[in-house]
């Protein structure tokens, strides 16, 4: 497939812009560019033909199953599309007065209440974009809340070796020191080990609940409840909140504050880079550092903009990703009370399915009753074969499957993890369960076949270390 | 079964230690980065830097993952190995050769093992 630059042609570009009907400004000479840009000049249906040819060549919800763990794939209903392109949403501006966007800052409003409901909260910011900039949003707060009580010592944040890669990224760069605590047998943290790491210095923990295994630590309680008598906050990480949306919640397990992936949970379409959202909630009293500006309702029934009292300011411009806060309003008004514990619940049923069906002929790592998502371990067919998890991946791709997510969590070795999601027929996952069956026979019987697949998708195995190396970042021109 | 110098010490980490010149020598045996794969990128520690044992002190990057590197002994970094900034793919050619930092040691080692010690770990971590 040709790259834009080489369909370009000197002459063909769009001249779509109206004459200019302002006076014409002129810049310093030292201010403006020597030679113009070499942008491509492409008409418009050459151009619309690239990105069409581009998007046949992707694997997204909508062209089939897509059962990557720990990032809720699952499909996103039309109708929050629909509300998300009103245009009350989306021919406003930022800097608009707050009287005429009345409609916008009620949805901010209402998202907050049902989200306080779901997560057992008392407050929530927009603000942060996706998942890692609310870890590193609720980190803040837990800072401010140390800092605020002069209880400078509290240095460390303690992250279990199963968590999210973000978990501890997200520690280093709120200027925290990270504490690893290992999983136990049952794949939960082990309390001997929490006790022994926390401390007079611990500011927090960061936990998934269900975490990276698809498991449910059965110790939440006593886990929480260690953290807190030593001096820390809890920190929950909302990616895995699909499994226990509706049934559990955050607030009532020992955490002080959580973000939300609305983006996954709440369906927006993502994968392809955003835009996400990721509101931080927190307890009451964390509430006055939360980041500016939140929404309230005054008595007369109007909404405004407010500043917390000792906000930690913004981290991010405006109010957040708006459209995806949209997004997750008509996701969750419209399953409802009933519908939101439903969706958890076939979420964990379709995942079990799943389970049950590979068990006995891949290895689970854990062999338990799982949440959402599952990991296999595809350690021994990878002695035995010579077939790793990654062949097995690749292979996949030709039955028009996206893989599941590989060599993750790191504490598994050869690992897949699965996460079908409640948006999964039956029927799929008889379908799926068959060509995870059918490529393991493959690779018993003719492993080459799976070491240099895919072989029908439109390019085979990209040079992944080459990129990494030497990494092309611009076109060459002659 | 990966190669193991009998000359070497190593941690439960993968890492090998050796002394030179009154400095510890520190760097990632094969069993380490054939498990790794292909390494893309690796993070390392200044001259000057202080190191403690069990502490992480560099970070590898592979198409599958990041890992920490762990030191073995505490102590203060004399040299490090720049050239593996530039070509990370010489830990995959030569784990032995590529050495990663020199130590100038100040006691505080890690448990350390020798090779028929190290080679029994290996055997029983790929089981």
């Amino acid at each position: 497939m040709k790259l834009l630059f080489e369909l370009s042609r000197p002459g063909r570009g769009q001249e779509l812009l109206p004459a200019c009907d302002v006076p014409e400004f002129a810049f310093d000479a030292d201010l403006l560019r020597q030679t113009p840009p070499r942008l491509p000049e492409i008409s418009e249906v050459d151009l619309e033909r690239h990105y069409t040819q581009l998007a046949k060549r992707t694997h997204g919800v909508n062209d089939g199953f897509y059962p990557l763990g720990s990032c809720t794939m699952k499909y996103n209903p039309h109708i929050d599309e629909e509300m998300a392109a009103l245009d009350g949403f989306t021919r406003i501006h930022p800097l608009q007065d707050e009287a005429s966007v009345q409609g916008c800052l009620e949805v901010i409003y209402c998202t907050e209440q049902l989200l306080n409901e779901i997560t057992g909260m008392d407050a929530v910011s927009f603000q942060p974009a996706a998942g890692a900039h609310g870890e590193y949003t609720g980190l803040m707060l837990i800072r401010a809340y140390h800092q605020s009580r002069n209880d400078l010592k509290r240095c460390k944040i303690i992250v279990p070796d199963s968590a999210h890669g973000t978990n501890p990224a997200s520690a280093a760069m709120a200027g925290f020191t990270v504490v690893s605590v290992p999983s136990n047998a049952e794949g939960g943290v082990d309390l001997d080990a929490l006790r022994a790491a926390v401390g007079e210095d611990t500011a927090g923990l960061m936990l998934t609940n269900p975490n990276t295994l698809g498991l449910f630590d059965p110790n939440i309680l006593e886990i929480t409840r260690i953290v807190h008598e030593a001096g820390g906050l809890n920190y929950y990480d909302g990616a895995n909140l699909n499994a226990v949306m509706g049934r559990a919640r955050p607030g009532d397990m020992g955490f002080d504050c959580v973000h939300v992936n609305l983006h996954k949970t709440f369906s927006t379409p993502h994968g392809g880079g955003g835009p996400g959202s990721g509101p931080v909630g927190c307890k009451a009293f964390l509430e006055k550092f939360l980041p500016e500006p939140r929404v309230k309702r005054e008595e007369d029934g109007a909404y405004r903009f407010f500043s917390p009292e000792n906000s930690i300011g913004k981290v991010r411009s405006f109010y957040g990703n708006f459209l995806v806060v949209v997004r997750a309003l008509t996701y969750i008004t419209v399953l409802g009370k009933e519908g939101i514990p439903e969706a958890s619940g076939t979420a964990v049923l379709n995942a079990n399915y799943l389970m049950h069906k590979l068990q006995g002929q891949y290895d689970v790592a854990y062999d338990t009753t799982c949440m959402h998502e599952f990991v296999l371990t595809l350690e021994k067919l990878k002695q035995q074969t010579g077939v790793s998890a990654l062949d097995v991946a690749k292979r996949l791709l030709d039955f028009g499957m996206h893989p599941p997510t590989m060599y993750f969590p790191l504490i598994v070795h050869e690992a897949l993890m699965l996460e079908p999601t409640e948006t999964e027929s039956r029927e799929t996952l008889d379908w799926a369960a068959q060509v995870f069956l059918d490529v393991l026979e493959e690779a018993k019987t003719q492993p080459e076949k799976l070491h240099g697949a895919p072989h029908d998708c439109p390019i085979s195995r990209p040079d992944e270390v080459g990129a990494a190396r030497n990494p092309v970042l611009r076109y060459a021109f002659e | 079964m990966a190669n193991i110098p009998s000359e070497l010490k190593y941690t439960k980490s993968h890492e090998w230690l050796k002394q030179e010149d009154g400095l510890s020598v520190i760097g990632l045996t094969q069993f380490a980065v054939d498990a790794l794969g292909d390494i893309v990128f690796i993070g390392l520690p200044e001259e000057g830097d202080s190191v403690t044992a069990g502490a992480s002190f560099a970070d590898v990057e592979s198409v599958k993952a990041v890992s920490d590197v762990f030191s073995p002994v505490s102590g203060r970094v004399a040299e490090v190995n720049r050239e593996l900034g530039d070509s990370p793919e010489k830990l995959n050619q030569d784990p032995y050769g590529a050495w990663l930092i020199k130590v100038e040691a100040e006691g505080g080692a890690e448990e350390l093992l020798d090779a028929a010690a190290y080679e029994a770990l290996c055997a029983q971590e790929e089981a």
